[in-house]
């Protein structure tokens, strides 16, 4: 809300800066966003009136002007600009000016001719273009043609005063007005204030001779005031209210509809004005529209309706959208003679729903799609009228048409002071907080020792019980004032669960094994199923989808990661980060059923992802590490298929006996897809299982009194057969004695036969009673050996 | 013979003196004390002297031996270490040459400001808890005193699954699950995702996080919950840190207020980051609403609570200096192994 300080000076008079004012505001809850000095960066910038124009002699685009700036000297001026005329008053940056962004601007010589000085655009003075029609922003700013000569532009264009931009607070659309404004200086810097004197003139016949209306749903409309106005003069506004306006961000029109806009900026209360002699039957009818319904609005734009939206029609068709725009049909133009002006109260939450089923947000919608104050309605006609008297508009009809369904019922909210000092931390005194009720004008009507009754005004619909008045003293008095203290009370304990610990656990294993870890979107895009070659039916494409999503990329609730960390790892091979070691600890969401009825599942799962001078072993030696650091004993690797991975380069994980998790080489065809040349190794792990295998409790184990035996062997074998079952077959035969089996080298080549390997093995025994000696082992490698040739054909390299 | 013995002697221990190595050493031992050596050779002509000499030239001859090996003993040292130091010299290296480092994973950015949170509320008896990202709008909106249609909707355009479960737009549906559950005394921490459709920008993305704070007992007031976070506020952007609170409204607290900061760029006296304020919003908090503390089944009159949300990433941009969220979310490796 852009708050003019003089206007807001015809109201409260206060004695501090502009800086102590705005801080005042802003620590009370209406955050000045920036204080706008008008025309602070401009400077040496007048009225200049084009008395001639040629071409420059020596240029093809260029004219040179002379231009008037009323000290009986002519200025030579060269421009490139070609929308003046001569006759055109237009800004005259002189020699020595400052526009805004720092540009300085001197005598210059362009293509051997002196410029002295420059015409000004609206951008190059950095106007508020929305001040302006198109023609005066299309090329150098045209001023009226009464504007006087040599007159600073900064007093042409009302650019010598101080705005306040000010954020209003959603749950205070009073404060949408320079009377809810002032209202709020008041209390807050102790000043008295005081509201316009608002008189409706006399004028002649009766408005009920004239226009009827019928509120057919009154619901949607609980009040409808209608004042009646012949005799219009369709002129401009007074130069003081056209000023007014533009400071405050509104473009003036004629006096109509600016006396409208004054009057809502003013009280707040958003008024229309219809031409009385487009409204059929001399009615107006405020109805829900039928289904399929159409009305121009005031843009321009034909807008369907449908029955949610509230209309005012007239007796055959449609003139505005209640509480968002007017019609085309009705609209106040040069010719119109009579206006019906209607102030009225609207349902705020069918008015927020309209106006965003028709995406069309106005200055008038963003008041009424709150909770407007109902009994602004007569006060607002009667300024409207008293406004058109003055500035001599046109005669008022007499009489008002007011209808209203429900009387708003006074409020009374009784509050225990001392109460509130509690919750506050405060030793406010009963007077103080009465002086701040008061300033408010929440009326205190009633006291005794720790109670105060207040009455509440029909514009703060907000306050409704103690706790909101505690918060109107706790802001006026200054939460800065309250003095810090901490909670006494009850000692907690403060903690992270287990399952917190084992994610942060994890994490610095991960870290411990080089991989970094990536944030990615909890959505998905649904092409990822194609590219990832996820077949029809999959777990995966069981996702919750977005109703309104911000595009189809973000669509759906991932149910995998390894989508989006294929994404990461193709940003990063683009951005030439080749070696890449990465995972996420995070969401999916698994729905219960589709469409989904309840809430889904949100289980965690731990996706890693490696590329560049790594293979699959790599992959598998982080999940085992990771398993080991939990003590998780239990698992194994088995071959498994997954159809976004290569098909002999893919595990799965087993962990007590249950697959908890995928690893592998990523397909060549899905590579392919996501355009990467690299072999990328992927591991989703479900973590939830994790978390429940992991064992977070440590204890001693005596280290072995007694030295081992290590034996290395070597056998050749099938190329078929895998290393883990001839490891298995290691630690079944090898008793109680063996303690540990480890494969160090593979070798195929010279000495090793076509189509088989040799698996180098280190195996170490031991005995906790007594030190080992060649023959306690030499037997137990003999039978090792034995099993191993009958059961995979082994021999001994 | 006593001078032949002395000679020998004055040999050997000169051309000890000017031994290079172990082969030249073992020469002389050799040619000195060897069997065949000379004063091997003089002992053997021992004989030949008259009986009275041999008792001193004998014990001459043994003294010189006992002499001469313990100085080739010497000359065997000091070979020795000469070697050793060649060999140390020669294995010389280059340190500028550079080592060898071990590749540590660096955790999101986000989490370390996570973490730092976490430590303190937890330093401060906070347990930490969490709740469900897909939400229904009771708990997102209804229980948290926004009833449908309220303008405190219009602050969060939120993402809707079907008309009654949507992508919570905060994380304060967290603060009702746990006081549904829970009696006072409670205070925890609910960090989290959360969601809202606005379209990414340097400064907004649809998925960001947010951390929650309750805290729920018999009397806490609102210089308890000031003590309380410009506590943590220093301990985030330090000691010095100028700190404000500045009335606001949020539904689910009454009163309401935002924490504002001294610049963390500019330190107060106005720049781009603050918008030329000199502060910088990183906190909306306040007392819990009585409304919400009903809708629990709370009695207000006997319980009172604070309440305080914070965006995660937007503390993390302040306290890095990140000017672009979508950094966040893009995992360029570059970017997250900065930290």
């Amino acid at each position: 809300m852009l708050v003019p300080i003089d206007w807001l000076r015809d109201y409260v008079q206060y004695d501090v800066s502009i800086e102590e004012l705005s801080n005042a505001l802003t620590m009370a809850g209406l955050n000045v966003e920036s204080i706008i000095e008008l025309g602070k960066d401009i400077s040496k910038v007048v009225a200049g009136k084009i008395v001639s124009k040629d071409l420059h002699p020596n240029a093809d685009k260029l004219y040179l002007c002379k231009v008037d700036i009323g000290d009986g000297h002519l200025l030579q001026i060269i421009t490139g600009a070609d929308n003046i005329n001569e006759g055109d008053i237009v800004p005259v940056a002189l020699p020595g000016a400052e526009l805004p962004g720092n540009i300085k601007i001197d005598v210059t010589s362009l293509r051997g001719l002196t410029s002295q000085g420059m015409m000004c655009s609206a951008q190059e003075l950095k106007l508020d273009l929305k001040n302006f029609s198109e023609e005066q922003t299309n090329g150098i700013l045209i001023l009226p043609d009464n504007s006087v000569l040599g007159e600073d532009i900064k007093k042409i264009l009302h650019l010598d005063g101080i705005v306040l931009d000010i954020e209003i607070i959603a749950n205070r659309p009073d404060c949408m007005s320079i009377i809810g404004i002032a209202r709020e200086v008041s209390a807050v810097l102790g000043v008295d204030l005081e509201y316009p004197n608002i008189e409706p003139p006399k004028g002649f016949g009766n408005i009920n001779d004239w226009i009827h209306i019928d509120v057919k749903d009154s619901a949607l409309c609980p009040r409808y005031t209608a004042r009646l106005i012949d005799n219009i003069v369709i002129k401009s506004s007074p130069l003081w209210m056209q000023r007014r306006l533009q400071m405050a961000g509104l473009r003036p029109i004629n006096n109509i509809v600016d006396i409208t806009n004054y009057v809502m900026l003013e009280l707040g209360q958003p008024l229309h004005a219809f031409d009385y002699d487009y409204l059929d039957g001399n009615k107006i009818v405020v109805r829900r529209a039928e289904r399929g319904e159409k009305i121009k609005t005031l843009d321009g734009i034909e807008r369907i309706l449908d029955e949610e939206i509230l209309i005012i029609a007239d007796e055959n068709k449609p003139v505005g959208i209640a509480g968002i725009m007017g019609g085309e049909n009705s609209e106040v133009k040069e010719k119109t003679k009579r206006v019906v002006l209607e102030s009225a109260a609207f349902n705020y939450a069918n008015i927020r729903r309209s106006s965003r089923k028709l995406g069309l947000r106005t200055e008038a919608s963003a008041r009424f799609e709150k909770d407007l104050d109902p009994n602004l309605t007569k006060l607002a006609g009667d300024r409207f009228i008293q406004l058109i008297s003055q500035t001599e508009s046109g005669i008022v009809i007499n009489g008002v048409i007011d209808l209203c369904s429900e009387k708003s019922k006074i409020r009374k909210v009784t509050m225990n002071t001392d109460r509130v000092n509690k919750q506050l931390g405060t030793n406010i005194p009963l007077k103080d907080m009465e002086d701040i009720l008061n300033r408010l004008e929440l009326r205190v009507i009633n006291k005794d020792r720790n109670h105060l009754v207040v009455e509440v005004p029909s514009f703060r619909n907000d306050i409704s019980r103690e706790s909101d008045l505690c918060e109107e003293i706790g802001r006026i008095y200054g939460f800065d004032k309250i003095e810090p203290t901490l909670p006494r009370g009850m000692t907690t304990l403060g903690r992270i669960n287990r399952d917190q610990t084992i994610v942060d656990k994890s994490k610095e294993i991960l870290n411990s094994c080089g991989l970094s870890e990536v944030i990615t979107y909890s959505f998905m895009s649904p092409k990822i199923f194609n590219k990832l070659n996820i077949p029809e039916n999959y777990e995966y494409r069981k996702a919750i989808s977005i109703m309104n999503p911000l595009g189809e990329d973000y669509s759906l609730m991932r149910t995998t990661l390894i989508g989006n960390l294929m994404e990461v790892i193709e940003r990063n091979l683009n951005r030439k980060v080749e070696k890449i070691r990465l995972f996420e600890l995070g969401s999916i969401y698994k729905p219960k059923s589709l469409p989904i009825k309840e809430l889904p599942d949100e289980k965690k799962v731990l996706t890693l992802g490696m590329v560049g001078d790594v293979d699959f072993y790599d992959l598998k030696g982080t999940i085992e590490t990771l398993l080991s650091e939990f003590n998780i004993e239990l698992f194994d690797f088995i071959e498994d298929y997954h159809p976004s991975f290569h098909p002999g380069r893919t595990a799965s994980l087993i962990v007590n006996n249950k697959k908890i998790g995928i690893l592998g080489e990523i397909h060549p065809d899905v590579t392919e897809k996501y355009q990467i040349n690299e072999r990328v190794y992927i591991s989703e792990i479900q973590f939830d299982d994790i978390i429940e295998s992991a064992k977070l409790t440590y204890s001693y184990k005596p280290l072995p009194k007694f030295p081992s035996i290590t034996r290395d062997i070597a056998i050749i074998i099938d190329e078929e057969v895998l290393a883990g079952d001839i490891k298995k077959t290691i630690e079944e035969e090898g008793g109680q004695l063996l303690e540990s089996v480890e494969l160090f080298d593979i070798y195929r080549g010279t000495q090793v036969p076509e189509g088989c390997k040799s698996l180098a093995f280190s195996i170490t025994y031991r005995s906790n009673k007594k030190t080992l000696v060649e023959e306690d082992v030499n037997e137990i490698q003999q039978r090792i050996l034995l099993k191993l040739k009958e059961r995979y054909n082994a021999n001994l390299r | 013979m006593k001078l032949e013995l002395e000679k020998i002697k004055e040999d050997a221990k000169s051309l000890l003196m000017n031994i290079k190595n172990k082969e030249e050493l073992e020469k002389i031992r050799i040619e000195y004390l060897g069997k065949k050596g000379k004063l091997t050779k003089i002992l053997r002509e021992m004989g030949k002297l008259p009986p009275e000499e041999r008792p001193f030239i004998g014990q001459l001859a043994n003294d010189i031996r006992k002499e001469l090996e313990v100085s080739i003993e010497e000359a065997e040292k000091r070979i020795k270490e000469k070697g050793k130091q060649i060999i140390l010299k020669k294995e010389k290296i280059d340190i500028t040459v550079p080592g060898r480092k071990h590749i540590i994973g660096k955790k999101h950015p986000l989490t370390l400001i996570l973490n730092e949170i976490k430590a303190f509320f937890v330093g401060m008896g906070y347990e930490v808890v969490e709740g469900p990202e897909i939400e229904s709008d009771y708990y997102n909106f209804k229980a948290l005193n926004i009833p449908e249609d309220h303008p405190a909707r219009d602050m969060q355009d939120t993402f809707y699954i079907n008309e009654n479960i949507l992508l919570r737009t905060q994380t304060s549906p967290v603060q009702v699950r746990v006081m549904e559950k829970v009696k006072p005394p409670i205070k925890i921490i609910a960090p989290g995702r959360v969601y809202r459709s606005d379209e990414v920008d340097a400064t907004h993305s649809p998925v960001f996080n947010q951390v929650e704070v309750l805290a729920v007992d018999e009397s806490l007031s609102l210089g308890d919950l000031k003590g309380v976070l410009i506590t943590f506020a220093r301990y985030l952007f330090g000691e010095n840190r100028d700190v404000r609170f500045r009335a606001s409204y949020f539904p689910f607290t009454e009163p309401s207020a935002e924490l504002d900061i001294s610049c963390t760029a500019c330190e107060g006296e106005g720049c781009k980051v603050c918008k030329g304020s000199g502060w910088l919003e990183i906190l909306g908090c306040g007392l819990v609403n009585p409304a919400v503390l009903e809708i629990v089944g709370y009695d207000p009159k006997k319980v009172s609570g604070f309440a305080a949300g914070m965006g995660v990433e937007r503390i993390a941009m302040l306290k890095y200096g990140i000017d672009d969220m979508r950094l966040f979310y893009e995992n360029d490796l570059r970017f997250i192994n900065q930290f």
